[in-house]
């Protein structure tokens, strides 16, 4: 399902003194299937993004189009909901929507919304556990009585109940340790890779839009500045640094290692796994490394 | 939906209204509902009208924000317009049925209470469109200052009423993020009967309650953590000034206050 923007604005509190204005001219396309990585610092747009994704906020200007489904701001709230099954957003820090007195329970909230059964969707949540790498002892223990990071992976199965195709993920790694981190991210990279699910992850972390992402997409003051893969954008090192946004540490390294030796990356090497192939073949060939241009 | 909640909010500016100090303002609005009991009749009204017009001609703020007030509350004053209207009795009676009585007296009643409704409703509105809730808070403190006498807690009142303003916009922001995680789990708030909407406030309100005390909480710790000990001997952040244009509302709030006794009949 490829979601489209077209020349979308946004502009809360319409009308009132309170008046703000979030989003402008914003053209951008995620398409099935893909790893789309949004980035931008704080007070980007970033969020305000995020939230027409599945129609939680109408375009004031423009339209989305989300799979068959045009919304602009005439759209009516009616029919919607169906597109939140469709799309499943893990929002920030997302333990701070579980409410059920059981586990189990929580993550069959939202299947049960679009009319799955109970008993279906508990079974559900007893599958999804392993997933998230809880076992089935939590189904029926309170989502309270977790850890912060144990809470974050129930949050998380909760929206994977949903069965969406596009999932939405904003920062689900803040404030995880890195062991956890590494998990959650390797979970939702395998859900892209083998169950063809489409995602958008919104990150500072440009480790994981190296790592993960196919496609990048950069927030600036309310509108996209740029586009593409991540390879290519990373290769403008500086203009990033000067976003506040910074490249990942295997860009920088290589870029240091080419002022010093006067080598050339190519293609620009995005985990330390490429950068380490690389280097070991510029060594490899000519042990006086500096020589080479 | 919360962008809609204009009551209680404060919008910055810099007129005469907004330089007052916040004792005067609530002093004036505490002042003004009591006196507005004192009017009985078309004249009466009339001047408390005027006074609240030139009040809110004065604060430069626009009158839709005004009327965005009482919106929330319509119901009730309707309500209690149509018990006056239909449960007074009078001489000239137009119309009744059973308990039901339409009467002259009746209907100028309900417009009287209408208006009542309306005026407190703009000028408390008029308070607090007008003066930061810290402020606000503030004046509270001094006005309730005699009472630490009889041994009321004047100072922590104060406190709990500043942390409570404080976080009225952090929890509206946290009702928000909290309202778009459930509605993207597929809730719609707002829809479906009476049952559903109260069903679906529970996804809301639990998680709401659980923050707050986690908040309540951090924010216990990082008050003790910078030796938060109470009012005594507390030098004030914010210093409240009385000026001249203070006593001169004070004293319109008293000429208002005569003239009313004089016109009432």
């Amino acid at each position: 399902m490829d979601i489209r923007f077209e020349e979308v604005g946004f502009t809360y509190q319409k009308g009132t003194p309170f008046e703000s204005r979030a989003l402008y001219d914003i053209n951008l396309s995620i398409n099935d299937k893909s790893y789309t990585a949004l980035v931008g610092h704080t007070g980007s747009g970033k969020s305000t993004v995020l939230q027409h994704l599945n129609a939680l906020k109408k375009p004031t200007e423009g339209s989305v189009s989300i799979g068959e489904q045009v919304i602009t701001a005439a759209t009516n709230n009616k029919g919607l909901k169906k597109l939140r099954k469709k799309v499943g957003i893990v929002f920030q820090f997302p333990e701070a929507q579980l409410f059920e007195e059981t586990i189990g329970r929580d993550i069959a909230f939202g299947p049960k919304n679009f009319g799955v059964s109970e008993e279906e969707a508990i079974e559900k949540a007893k599958a999804l556990l392993p997933q998230v790498g809880l076992d089935e002892s939590f189904l029926d223990r309170s989502p309270f009585d977790l850890s912060g990071g144990q809470m974050r992976r129930v949050a998380i199965a909760g929206v994977l109940a949903l069965e969406p195709q596009v999932l939405v993920l904003d920062e689900p790694t803040a404030g995880l340790d890195p062991q956890g981190r590494k998990e959650i991210m390797d979970m939702f990279y395998d859900l892209y890779k083998n169950q063809g699910l489409t995602i958008v992850l919104v990150t500072h972390q440009m480790e994981d839009v190296a790592q993960y992402a196919d496609h990048m997409v950069i927030l600036e003051k309310g509108t996209v500045t740029k586009e593409g893969a991540p390879r290519d954008l990373f290769k403008e090192a500086d203009w990033l640094e000067s976003m506040q946004l910074g490249v990942p540490q295997t860009v920088r390294f290589a870029q240091q290692l080419e002022k010093r030796f006067n080598w050339t990356f190519d293609p620009l090497p995005l985990t330390t796994d490429e950068l380490a192939e690389q280097i070991k073949e510029k060594i490899g060939d000519g042990r006086e490394a500096g020589d080479r241009t | 939906m919360m962008d809609k909640l204009i009551f209680g909010r404060y919008i910055p500016g810099s007129s005469l209204i907004h330089r007052l100090d916040p004792r005067t303002k609530l002093m004036g609005a505490i002042f003004f509902i009591i006196i507005i009991f004192l009017a009985n009749n078309v004249w009466t009204y009339l001047t408390l009208a005027l006074f609240v017009a030139l009040a809110v001609g004065l604060s430069k703020i626009k009158v839709s924000f005004f009327i965005n007030g009482i919106k929330p509350l319509i119901w009730l004053i309707l309500f209690t317009v149509i018990l006056q209207i239909l449960f007074t009795s009078g001489q000239t009676i137009y119309f009744r049925f059973g308990p039901f009585i339409l009467s002259e007296e009746g209907l100028i009643n309900g417009a009287f209470i209408f208006m009542r409704f309306v005026l407190i409703i703009f000028m408390s509105t008029l308070l607090t469109l007008t003066t930061m809730p810290l402020s606000l808070s503030d004046a509270i403190e001094y006005l309730l200052r005699p009472l630490a006498v009889i041994k009321v807690p004047v100072h922590e009142i104060a406190l709990m009423l500043s942390i409570a303003l404080r976080f009225v916009p952090t929890l509206m922001d946290e009702t928000e993020k909290i309202m778009n995680a459930q509605r993207a789990r597929g809730i719609d708030f707002g829809e479906g009967n009476l049952y559903e909407q109260m069903k679906s406030i529970v996804p809301l309100l639990i998680p709401l309650f659980v923050s707050s005390f986690n908040r309540a909480e951090e924010l216990a710790t990082a008050m003790e953590a910078r030796g938060y000990k109470g009012g005594e001997g507390r030098s004030k952040y914010r210093q409240l000034s009385w000026e001249t244009k203070d006593t001169v509302t004070i004293i319109a709030f008293l000429g208002l206050a005569v003239l009313l006794l004089l016109l009432k009949t």
